[in-house]
């Protein structure tokens, strides 16, 4: 079981290094969204102080999703779907890999260029440990969500928007205690609280969401 | 595990299977026994590889069950993976890898244990020595088939191969590698399910031939 789920990883690592174009897109995309709102709304310091913890999550939030359509897509139209729900490992693990997979390729590289980022909007130094803190603990959750949404909208004509429809709502819980706690730490006040939630979520998708989106596969592929 | 044990039988009961509004083919029965080799034939559309999916359990069908030793697959589930092989029409191979990471990654993601060696020695058998470490996208739909077809190399020990369309776009070279291989695992007692349009003989004293373009309704 366990020698299918490094083996998940590992083929998608190297898929994502040889197609690094597809990576490279949600990265640029990040980082131009997240740079267009300074330029458009001018130095004004204490606005761009304000809305940076929301700018930079709705983005994170954005670029996650911008990937989320090839999550299965392409092994669905080569076939290697169809291997994997024949495979001996339960397929929620595989899912849990390919979840995994996602993230390193998105929501790492996300994580670790937001507190750049974050200096456009001159948040405080101190501020830009809480905010990559809250995007290192709510991204996975956003991957996870969203394979949920990949494998129920896997085939589908159109399937890119409604997947959009049908993941962004799920998202708002994510995005509000995400945001949340770098809004409470610039206020001055404890985040523990915040920062727990977020890890409740990040537990609550990690049990749940590998084996939902494999009974949508299932479903999906027949 | 011993693949020739008497009551090792695969069992098809009543399958009917709809797809849209269109019933496919209904009250289909067969039993496959230890070096059984079927053969399913028909036009293009007629149901050839949904039926197989049936039979992987990839397609639950409308009315009747494959049973295989006697339970269910819908119920045996992992346990009856590791005892078939499906090779399904699409390749199953990614074309960023090269024809050797294919071999091991699609092997291991469904249970085989193989190493680098085994794999080259698989991938040499059907003619592609020298181009295990290129990338699959740059080789021949031909040459891409036998990546995936290599794969029949390392699954000698599972007792139920089930291959969609494994002569397609194949040259008569591989054609004849891939004809000795299913005649060697039916000669060890495998059964072996699969579909073609070409006329590949393969001697078997125990073929059974299903045809779907009569039972189209």
């Amino acid at each position: 079981m366990f020698t299918v789920l490094r083996c998940v990883i590992y083929r998608d690592l190297l898929l994502a290094v040889r197609r690094w174009s597809d990576v490279l897109t949600a990265l640029l995309f990040f980082v131009i969204a997240v740079s267009l709102f300074p330029l458009g709304i001018g130095p004004e310091p204490n606005l761009l102080r304000t809305i940076a913890p929301g700018v930079i999550w709705v983005a994170a939030l954005l670029a996650s999703m911008l990937s989320l359509s090839r999550m299965f897509a392409a092994d669905y139209a080569d076939g290697t779907l169809e291997q994997m729900l024949l495979s001996v490992a339960p397929l929620g693990t595989i899912v849990a890999a390919k979840i995994v997979g996602h993230w390193l390729v998105t929501g790492l590289l996300l994580v670790l260029v937001a507190p750049i980022l974050a200096l456009q909007f001159d948040l405080p130094q101190k501020l830009l440990a809480t905010l990559t803190l809250s995007l290192l603990l709510g991204t996975p959750v956003l991957s996870m969500i969203g394979a949920i949404g990949a494998a129920l909208t896997l085939g589908l004509r159109g399937g890119g928007a409604l997947l959009s429809l049908l993941v962004l709502p799920l998202y708002i819980p994510v995005l509000i205690i995400g945001a949340g706690t770098v809004d409470t730490a610039a206020a001055g006040l404890d985040t523990e609280a915040h920062f727990l939630l977020l890890a409740a979520l990040l537990l609550v998708a990690a049990a749940l969401a590998p084996w939902a989106a494999a009974a949508a596969l299932r479903i999906s592929a027949e | 595990m011993s693949i020739d044990e008497i009551n090792t039988e695969l069992e098809a009961t009543d399958l009917e299977c709809v797809r849209g509004r269109r019933r496919l083919f209904s009250g289909m029965n067969f039993v496959l026994r230890p070096g059984d080799l079927l053969r399913v034939t028909g036009a293009n559309g007629s149901g050839k590889t949904s039926l197989l999916r049936i039979l992987c359990g990839l397609l639950s069908p409308v009315y009747g069950s494959v049973r295989w030793r006697g339970a269910d697959i819908r119920s045996l589930r992992e346990e009856y993976w590791q005892q078939m092989l499906y090779l399904g029409h699409a390749h199953a191979v990614k074309g960023e890898l090269t024809a050797l990471e294919n071999l091991v990654i699609s092997s291991t993601l469904v249970g085989l244990k193989v190493n680098r060696k085994q794999a080259l020695v698989a991938l040499s058998g059907l003619g592609l020595a020298g181009y295990e470490a290129l990338p699959v996208k740059i080789l021949s739909r031909g040459q891409q088939r036998r990546v995936a077809l290599a794969r029949l190399f390392l699954s000698e020990q599972i007792p139920l191969w089930i291959l969609d369309e494994p002569f397609d776009a194949l040259d008569s070279q591989a054609v004849d590698c891939v004809r000795l291989l299913i005649t060697r695992h039916l000669a060890r007692g495998g059964r072996v399910v699969l579909t073609t349009h070409q006329e590949v003989s393969i001697e078997n004293p125990r073929l059974q031939c299903i045809s779907l373009d009569s039972r189209t309704n």
